[in-house]
């Protein structure tokens, strides 16, 4: 059971959280204005990598914040939690929009 | 009573001999002492044979001492407090004590499947898969066939009666083993300050120093074991677990203890089974460092007949006599390709046993045990090797042969020796299970041909026997380096603290003996086993390379090797080294199979823990909830909550009952509890953008006041589910889900907010338990709110259909929505909780001269159905467009809103998607089952495939209309009215229906506006 540090209580168990997928995924600003390709590619397509994933976690059974989690997929280790800034910020949600495909 | 222990040594051992215990194998009475397990407790009785084998049906005894034994696999206690599958080394005595043998059926001495042994060559690997395969429609007697005749335990039939719990704790230091390399580990982290644990599966810690004659310190090593005990209980900070099994090592240094609690002492006070008393307590254990110390399993060797009963491991022999004061052989050969099994000779001659030779692989001498032995006249046969073993139910002899080297194909006996015991050596291999449970990685080493610890994962460290270690001055100095190690990782001062010296004999190195070659031929010899329980043997694992398999993952899979009780902790190795040998490749390029957790096997009770009958789910009541029990309504489970299902009066059935109410609402007045409803109060500057992104209706255009029906789409277009909302203020939205989506919808709102527009100011609470919600429909129900007294005006005027007004309803305070989920006249009376008995009780009374008829989940169903509403998750299922509802009237084109971009993607606009319907029955009177597939022509059963264009959603008898009606998503439907079509479930003749509007009563809407 995955140990995860809520950036607001602390390191606590995983039963206490959920899982919210790949953060960075952001949602288009005019989704009309996209290609079918495009909008499944937002919709659909995901990184998952082998190695460092930054993904968001809910504090469900806390303070039911979402916050963001880096991960290592292989060994699970954890390298630290971040909050989720304004928009565009550096950890916004729109931080790490590169992807590698 | 000595008398009665044939077997009992006269002096020593760690048992109580002043308390006798009485217990019984398969009915027959014996006496052991407290102290022993059930295995010592028979081996101190003359009982070795203990059981049959899984496929062979070979008679088996008693082989180990641990959690490695394969054959003495007991059924312990009886009737619903049973446990089947325990092995008898792991069960300690006490008083009273039931144990049946599980294998052997009969009986363990005459078994007719025994038969099956003579057939031997043709049940070899893939034995089932091959034989039992064709023809198919036969498989399930053969496998009916196949569990009798193997006879394992029994499941107990009534529930269990013993009491579980779960218990959290961290530490700074876990020691999982408390032998010599744990014991010291433990004290030098906790001298330290260190918070420390320290489990050990065993009922008294010390591991190997409770069975060993040596000593540490200059003291009897049990001794020492006491006085570090002693100490380390003292220490405020040191939590000791005897009894404790480390199970799991899981990610983030987490892992898992079972401690058992209803054995020892608490046996031996006669309340084991007290009611309440914890029987298995799971320990859930995060740790800083941990260090792992199990220790390490003694190998057998394969030769032919070596699971005669009578050859056992040589440690367990040594176990036997030095801990439990049992001598299980009195004429005994002992086998080796190494040093540690002349300790069990010289056991053996201690306890006054006959050591007629021992016989080692290895071609010279020169070690101090062997000077040790033959000091003592044991006579050592040198560059020699058991290869036969004659006797059946007990060992009679040995044949003995010269050894050359593994390449040799066949071997010539050349010494016969008569002996009922033979201990076998084969090397030992480190219990490296929880290390490569947390991820580590293996090393094979090829000086002690054993696989070692190497990278850890996780914040683990191998200590001991169980890091490779042999002697027991290294194992002590090893577990003294990793607590120190621990100790320094935690940034603590080290205590000063000294290694225990011990006298250890030097060792000369293990030879690489793991299979002896036969008289015969390797595939037509006497078999050779490596797994005993699942009869697993050399030729076995032979056939399978000859076969084609090549990885040791699928040769586990198709001989069985590894699949027993004690999961390969006796044959894996054996069975590694034969592969490699079979495939031409060395053991570390075979490599293992992978470790899981449990350690050992685990009672089910024990990972449930508090989590059973009531506990194990919430229930959630509505305030109402004595008021319809009171009623005698039968409850439907939605999600969590118990929600009536109909209010029948005397006589009357669920349909009846249902009738009645629908009846009831149609033509009067009807009142249910809709308190589950999701409730959510959405307030803020920012509440009408945010909602409107939400929602695919207009929500700006709603003006204060006003209700309406709205629908969420998840981003992919689907529905995900619906409800209510009303606009009580500028900012101010209140809103009603599903009842079994009320906690998603929540969490999904609070992630757009707080993910992807923080810039948003909205707040959000849940109401759902906060106001309790009566629905009153019907045309008179407008007459019932205004008897009660209402300090609003009601009528259609002043309070329209889809409105909300604040109003007092007999005096109270209360929120009136005029919506309905019947198409009737109704009102929703949404009322602070603590309020809500009372007004219902009020409605009720007032209701009296309407005939009022409270209904349930049943009626509502059928009240929606017939108007066509849906219900989400019964017309929807993630796969369903609002579109595909017929709801495009709700899609703003105005505005974007979650999964609008998903409507124009290719797939939703295709014409042939299945759309919501209505059913009717030909006959106008079969109820179509729901779930039923549709199909476009009548075929008979049995002509497959055929071609499904759609599936029964919901589906009820109408009182009202007096036919059945349903909803069904049928292909392109909406295009198909007045086709026929056929409805076919599981064995039912094809149902002619005809596709009508989903809307079969008041299709113009307008009784709900009156
Ligand atoms: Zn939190």
């Amino acid at each position: 059971m995955l140990l995860i540090e809520c950036p607001w209580c602390g390191p606590r168990a995983e039963t206490e959280f959920s899982y919210g997928g790949e953060a960075g995924i952001v949602r288009p600003l005019d989704p009309d204005a996209l290609s079918d390709e495009e909008w499944a590619d937002y919709l659909f397509y995901r990184a998952n990598p082998r190695g460092a994933h930054r993904e968001l976690w809910n504090h469900a059974h806390g303070c039911r914040r979402w916050f963001g989690v880096e991960r290592d997929t292989v060994s699970y280790r954890i390298a630290g939690s971040f909050r989720l800034g304004p928009a565009g910020s550096e950890t916004g949600k729109g931080a790490n929009t590169e992807r590698d495909d | 009573m000595a008398a009665a222990q044939p077997n009992r040594l006269p002096r020593g051992g760690r048992i109580d001999r002043s308390r006798p215990l009485k217990f019984s194998l398969d009915g027959k009475s014996y006496t052991g002492f407290a102290g022993d397990t059930l295995a010592s407790a028979l081996i101190a009785n003359g009982v070795l044979l203990v059981g049959r084998s899984f496929k062979l049906r070979r008679p088996r005894g008693i082989v180990g001492s641990g959690a490695e034994e394969p054959n003495a696999i007991m059924q312990v206690g009886e009737g619903a407090g049973a446990q089947p599958n325990l092995p008898a080394t792991r069960v300690e005595l006490r008083h009273g004590l039931v144990a049946h043998t599980t294998r052997g059926w009969p009986s363990v001495r005459f078994d007719i499947g025994a038969i099956s042994d003579s057939f031997g060559r043709i049940l070899g690997a893939g034995f089932y898969y091959k034989t039992f395969m064709y023809p198919r429609f036969l498989w399930k007697y053969y496998e009916r066939a196949i569990r009798l005749s193997t006879g394992f335990g029994h499941a107990p039939a009534a529930p269990d009666p013993d009491v579980y719990e779960h218990r959290n704790a961290h530490c700074d230091v876990l020691v999982a083993g408390g032998g010599p390399a744990g014991l010291v580990a433990a004290l030098a982290a906790a001298r330290s300050g260190a918070r420390v644990i320290l489990a050990d599966d065993g009922n008294e810690f010390g591991g190997s120093l409770l069975s060993c004659a040596e000593q540490v310190d200059g003291a009897p090593a049990a001794d020492w074991v006491a006085g570090v005990v002693a100490e380390l209980r003292g220490l405020p900070d040191c939590t000791l677990l005897p009894r404790g099994t480390v199970l799991g090592y899981h990610d983030h240094d987490f892992l898992t203890v079972a401690e058992r609690c209803d054995v020892g002492e608490a046996a031996d006070r006669q309340d084991h089974a007290r009611p309440g008393e914890t029987a298995e307590r799971l320990w859930r254990i995060r740790a800083k460092r941990v260090i792992l110390a199990q220790g390490g399993f003694e190998r057998s060797l394969a030769f032919c007949n070596n699971d005669r009963p009578g050859v056992m491991l040589a440690s367990a022999v040594s176990t036997y006599i030095n801990r439990f004061a049992a001598l299980p052989g009195r004429r005994a050969v002992v086998f080796t390709n190494n040093d540690s099994a002349y300790r069990t000779a010289l056991d053996l001659a201690g306890a006054r046993a006959a050591v007629e030779a021992i016989v080692d692989s290895r071609p010279g001498s020169g070690g101090e045990l062997a000077a040790r032995a033959q000091a003592q006249g044991i006579p050592v046969l040198h560059g020699r090797v058991v290869c036969d073993v004659t006797g059946k139910k007990r060992v009679r002899g040995v044949r003995i042969a010269e050894w050359g080297g593994d390449s040799w194909e066949t071997i010539k006996s050349t010494i016969y020796i008569d002996c009922d015991l033979l201990a076998v050596s084969g090397g030992w291999s480190p219990a490296v299970h929880l290390h490569a449970q947390a991820g580590g990685s293996l090393d094979w080493d090829e000086t002690r041909l054993c696989f070692l610890p190497a990278q850890a994962r996780q914040s683990h460290d191998s200590a001991g026997a169980g890091n490779g270690r042999q002697s027991l001055d290294e194992c002590l100095a090893d577990g003294l380096r990793a607590g120190a190690e621990a100790v320094a990782k935690l940034g603590l001062a080290p205590a000063a603290i000294e290694a225990p010296a011990a006298n250890s004999a030097g060792q000369l190195p293990i030879e690489a003996l793991w299979r002896v070659p036969a008289e015969r031929d390797a595939d037509r010899c006497p078999k050779q086993f490596i797994d005993f329980q699942n009869d697993a043997t050399v030729a076995d694992i032979r056939l399978a390379v000859r076969e084609g398999y090549r990885n040791v993952e699928h040769v586990k899979r198709y001989t069985a090797l590894g699949f027993g009780t004690d999961q390969g902790k006796l044959g894996n190795i054996n069975g590694m080294a034969v592969l490699a040998d079979a495939l031409g490749k060395t053991i570390p390029e075979v490599g293992t199979t992978t470790f899981r957790p449990v350690y050992t096997p685990v009672r089910f009770g024990t990972v449930a823990g508090e989590s059973v009958g009531g506990l194990y789910d919430p229930v959630r009541k509505t305030a109402l909830h004595e008021w319809h029990e009171a009623a005698g309504a039968p409850m439907e489970v939605v999600g969590q909550w118990h929600r009536p299902w109909y209010f029948p009066r005397e006589g009357e059935d669920l349909h009846g009952a249902v009738a009645r109410e629908c009846l009831a609402v149609r033509n009067s007045v009807g009142a249910m509890d809709a308190s589950t409803l999701g409730k959510i109060d959405a307030r803020g500057p920012d509440v009408v953008e945010f909602l409107e992104r939400i929602y695919t209706h207009n929500v700006g255009r709603m003006k204060v006041g006003r209700c309406a029906y709205g629908i969420m789409l998840g981003e992919d277009g689907m529905v995900m589910d619906d409800g209510v909302m009303a606009r009580l203020g500028e900012n101010h939205f209140y809103l009603t889900t599903t009842t079994g989506g009320a906690a998603n919808v929540l969490n999904w709102l609070e992630a757009w907010l707080q993910t992807e527009w923080p810039e948003l100011e909205v707040w959000l609470t849940s109401l759902t338990e906060h106001y309790s919600t009566i629905a009153v429909a019907g045309p008179n129900s407008r007459v019932l709110l205004e008897k009660l007294g209402c300090d609003i005006p009601l009528d259609k005027e002043n309070f329209p259909f889809l409105t909300v007004r604040n109003a007092k309803l007999a005096g109270m305070p209360v929120q009136l929505f005029r919506v309905s989920f019947s198409g009737e006249l109704a009102f929703e009376i949404n009322i602070a909780s603590q309020f809500a008995l009372d007004m219902w009780r009020m409605v009720m009374e007032a209701g009296r001269e309407f005939e009022i008829a409270p209904y349930g989940t049943e009626t509502m169903h059928v009240l929606r159905a017939e108007k066509g509403f849906i219900i989400v998750g019964q017309e929807t299922d993630g796969s369903v467009t609002p579109v595909d509802l017929g709801m495009n009237w709700l899609l703003s084109k105005e505005k974007d809103f979650l999964g609008k971009r998903s409507l124009a993607r290719p797939d939703c606009l295709q014409e042939d998607r299945k759309q919501l319907v209505g059913l009717l029955s030909a006959d106008r009177r079969t109820v179509l089952p729901e779930g039923a597939q549709l199909i476009e022509e009548a075929v008979r059963a049995g002509a497959t495939p055929v071609p499904m264009c759609g599936h029964v959603t919901s589906s009820y008898h109408s009182a009202c209309l007096g036919h059945p009606v349903a909803l069904a998503l049928v292909a392109g439907g909406r295009a198909r009215k007045g086709e026929t079509l056929f409805a076919v479930g599981p064995e039912r003749e094809p149902i002619a229906v005809e596709v009508v509007s989903p809307v079969f009563y008041d299709p113009k809407g307008e009784r709900q506006h009156v």
